[in-house]
């Protein structure tokens, strides 16, 4: 084995010796293969022949033979996927330069392609989140009379599919493709609002803590240091032990003790960032204007240091939110956090994923919890990307 | 040399200070449970008499403070008290030999996570840094880009999501590696490094991106000084410009983002070590939570939060002694 990679790794080394002299040769020793050292020779090589075996890979997933097929099934899932999902995303910036306002217009034409999925994969999680009911074939909880448990997803009836249950059915047969759909309003929906519940507290505080200072900074501050010592999914877990205790004896639903307890948990993030915001701004000139004219410290918060910190928190609110879903996520895949009966993506990935192991003769059955574990990463890794670009964009990085 | 030591010993205090704050915080946390221990252990059919005995017994008739500086006394010789779900097994069978203390619980499953973690860490730290030099050497350009790509990726995507897709290709499609991690006492170091194995990729394609980004930030930072400039002016390879001149400027932040990252670690090995059934803390940590087994989750949220604090105080000092102005005042 590890003579086998020794060979192949040299052979890559007298490859790219070959490339180099090959294009110097070629081209009358062009600059660019003149001065080529042999690591970047090395580089492209290497490149060549993961691109070469990926190519490879696509065609055995088509093979007739379902033993090479179901073994490449998934690569050549994943590489339709990638394809499919960048030309929509060149498409739609494509769109969005044509149609639209003067200033979106502009916008897109200055976007990566990356922002561009980030941007479209967004929108098409809020269509869902706001018309899951209408969309969702059925209702997220509902066990559908006379139709059998642990339909295997693709529709085919040889493989044990059904076409009315284009995604399959679940453990006690209720639809994966409504629960999925679902799953983007309870699961975006929760996270959403804790978010927002994390800024209005973090947010406030940190600006009464920078516009006061003295005592109160003091004391908030050492209070989120304390807080922020504890490893965040760690301090949640506990809460949430003591908050299922309490939850049935006081008759409120777990998930609200759990929106409330990562909402306090996050805000001690925003109250560091809003503070530091906020300090560089209430020693602004206008604002000792503000204060010579009068006005109260409400007024000074949110008209004078809320406008001028908003750049920095809009890129803060989608790293937070990326958190704060992921926490919710990994929560409810653990058994706390968001309850059944209600749909959520964390919880599906755990009652689906003994469904993995069968993906060498069924891979159509490994992909309903891959599909609810992609949903969530496919959410956040589009938030990262639109974030990622904004902060490029407001940092000036040119290098 | 004085000026550091003091620095570092503030540090310390700091730290030691901010572990008995947060001591008290999860002290007072789990006494805002409904009940006490004494109504746990017995159940819901316990006499008002025997409540009042285990009580007296266990010291639960104290007030709390006195409660609290028992427990912490115990937890400085080592001794988190005794776990309910095996004090409850032991009173079902009606003997005592079988009562498992938290310490002998928690023991050897600290000592697995610590494997674990140190599996990672060997990967990905060498793997972060050589990549992120790469991508700060061929700076945008296709390399660059798609190493962005593909870090932004697995740090956005959920640990679990990359444990099934690792286990979908490197266990199920292509059996590599075993799905399960069943590590056992007395096992061969070979077979115990092929078990984890798993566990420590995913984790590592968790650390890794975030530490190559930084790596690669805090070289660019450097490469607009004048003295690398006078470095490539006199002629030197690009490679050997970020080796010898860049990268040993660039160690703070790239000690300061390993540390950071691998208490990072801390909170991802909860979720990891539940998808492998891999015998560590964090699945202890999971199963006491969903059993209520208050004194272990107690210990076990502790002993993170104490690994939490001392890895960042490690990124703190650190940072201090790779600060040459710090070391050598003027």
């Amino acid at each position: 084995m590890i003579l086998w990679i020794a060979a192949v790794l040299i052979g890559m080394g007298a490859l790219a010796w070959v490339f180099r002299f090959a294009g110097q040769a070629a081209t009358g020793n062009a600059p660019k293969f003149r001065d080529m050292p042999f690591g970047v020779a090395y580089g492209y090589v290497l490149a060549a022949l993961v691109v070469g075996w990926l190519i490879w890979a696509y065609f055995q997933g088509r093979s007739s033979d379902p033993a090479i097929a179901n073994k490449f099934f998934f690569l050549r899932i994943g590489i339709e996927g990638f394809i499919i999902f960048a030309i929509a995303a060149w498409l739609f910036r494509l769109a969005g330069r044509r149609v639209g306002t003067a200033w979106s217009r502009k916008m897109f034409r200055a976007m990566p392609l990356t922002a561009a999925f980030g941007v479209m994969i967004i929108l098409i999680y809020a269509i869902l989140a706001i018309f899951a009911g209408l969309l969702a074939p059925y209702g997220q909880e509902q066990i559908i009379p006379g139709v059998a448990a642990n339909i295997t997803p693709g529709g085919d009836p040889a493989l044990g599919g059904n076409l009315d249950f284009p995604l399959g059915t679940d453990q006690i047969g209720r639809d994966i493709l409504s629960r999925l759909i679902y799953g983007a309003q309870n699961t975006v929906g929760i996270a959403f609002a804790t978010t927002l519940l994390a800024f209005f507290l973090g947010g406030t505080l940190g600006f009464l803590a920078a516009t006061f200072g003295g005592w109160l900074d003091q004391v908030l501050s050492r209070m989120v240091d304390v807080l922020m010592a504890i490893p965040s999914l760690i301090f949640a877990l506990l809460l949430m032990t003591i908050a299922s205790v309490w939850a049935p004896r006081l008759g409120i639903p777990l998930t609200v003790f759990m929106v409330i307890i990562i909402a306090v948990i996050d805000s001690t993030r925003v109250f560091r960032l809003s503070r530091a915001v906020g300090q560089n701004i209430v020693v602004m000139d206008y604002i000792e204007a503000a204060k010579l004219r009068g006005e109260g410290f409400g007024y000074i918060i949110f008209k004078e240091i809320l406008p001028n910190a908003t750049a920095p928190l809009l890129a803060e609110f989608g790293l937070r939110f990326c958190f704060v879903f992921l926490t919710i996520a990994a929560l409810s895949f653990l058994g706390v956090g968001i309850q059944p009966p209600l749909a959520d993506w964390g919880t599906m990935v755990r009652d689906l994923s003994g469904f993995v192991n069968y993906a060498q003769f069924a891979p159509m059955a490994a992909t309903a919890p891959l599909l609810a574990a992609g949903a969530i990463a496919l959410l956040t890794v589009a938030v990262n990307f639109v974030v990622d670009w904004m902060l490029h964009k407001s940092s000036g990085l040119k290098e | 040399m004085d000026n550091v030591l003091k620095i570092i010993m503030q540090r310390l205090a700091l730290g030691l200070l901010t572990l008995l704050i947060v001591s008290v915080v999860i002290f007072v946390a789990v006494n805002m449970l409904p009940g006490d221990f004494a109504q746990a252990i017995l159940g819901q059919g316990a006499t008002e008499e025997s409540v009042a005995a285990i009580r007296r017994d266990l010291g639960l008739d104290q007030p709390m403070i006195t409660r609290y500086f028992d427990w912490l006394g115990g937890v400085v010789q080592g001794d988190f008290g005794a776990s309910f779900a095996s004090a409850n097994a032991a009173s079902f069978s009606g003997t005592t030999s079988g009562v498992k203390t938290v310490a002998q619980q928690i023991g050897p499953r600290f000592a697995n996570t610590m494997f674990l973690a140190a599996v990672t860490a060997v990967i990905a730290v060498p793997l972060a840094v050589t990549l992120g030099i790469l991508a700060a050497l061929y700076r945008n350009s296709v390399f660059d880009r798609a190493a962005n790509i593909f870090t932004l990726t697995s740090i956005s995507s959920p640990e679990f999501f990359l444990a099934y897709v690792l286990i979908l290709f490197l266990a199920v499609l292509n059996p590599i590696f075993p799905s399960l991690s069943n590590i056992y006492d007395g096992m061969a170091f070979s077979e115990r490094l092929n078990k984890s194995m798993l566990p420590a990729l995913v984790l590592t394609l968790v650390v890794t991106a975030h530490m190559m980004r930084m790596t690669r930030a805090a070289i660019i930072n450097l490469l607009a000084s004048p003295y690398i400039e006078m470095a490539r002016l006199k002629g030197m390879s690009p490679m050997r410009v970020i080796v010898k001149h860049a990268l040993p400027n660039a160690l703070a932040p790239i000690i300061n983002v390993v540390a950071l990252n691998l208490a990072y670690l801390i909170t991802g090995v909860v979720v990891v070590e539940v998808v492998f059934v891999y015998p560590g803390i964090g699945q202890l940590f999971v199963d006491s939570v969903k059993t209520r087994d208050i004194p272990v989750v107690q210990a076990c949220c502790l002993i993170f939060a104490a690994a939490y604090i001392l890895l960042n105080l490690t990124a703190d000092i650190m940072s201090i002694l790779s600060n040459p102005r710090l070391r050598h005042p003027k």
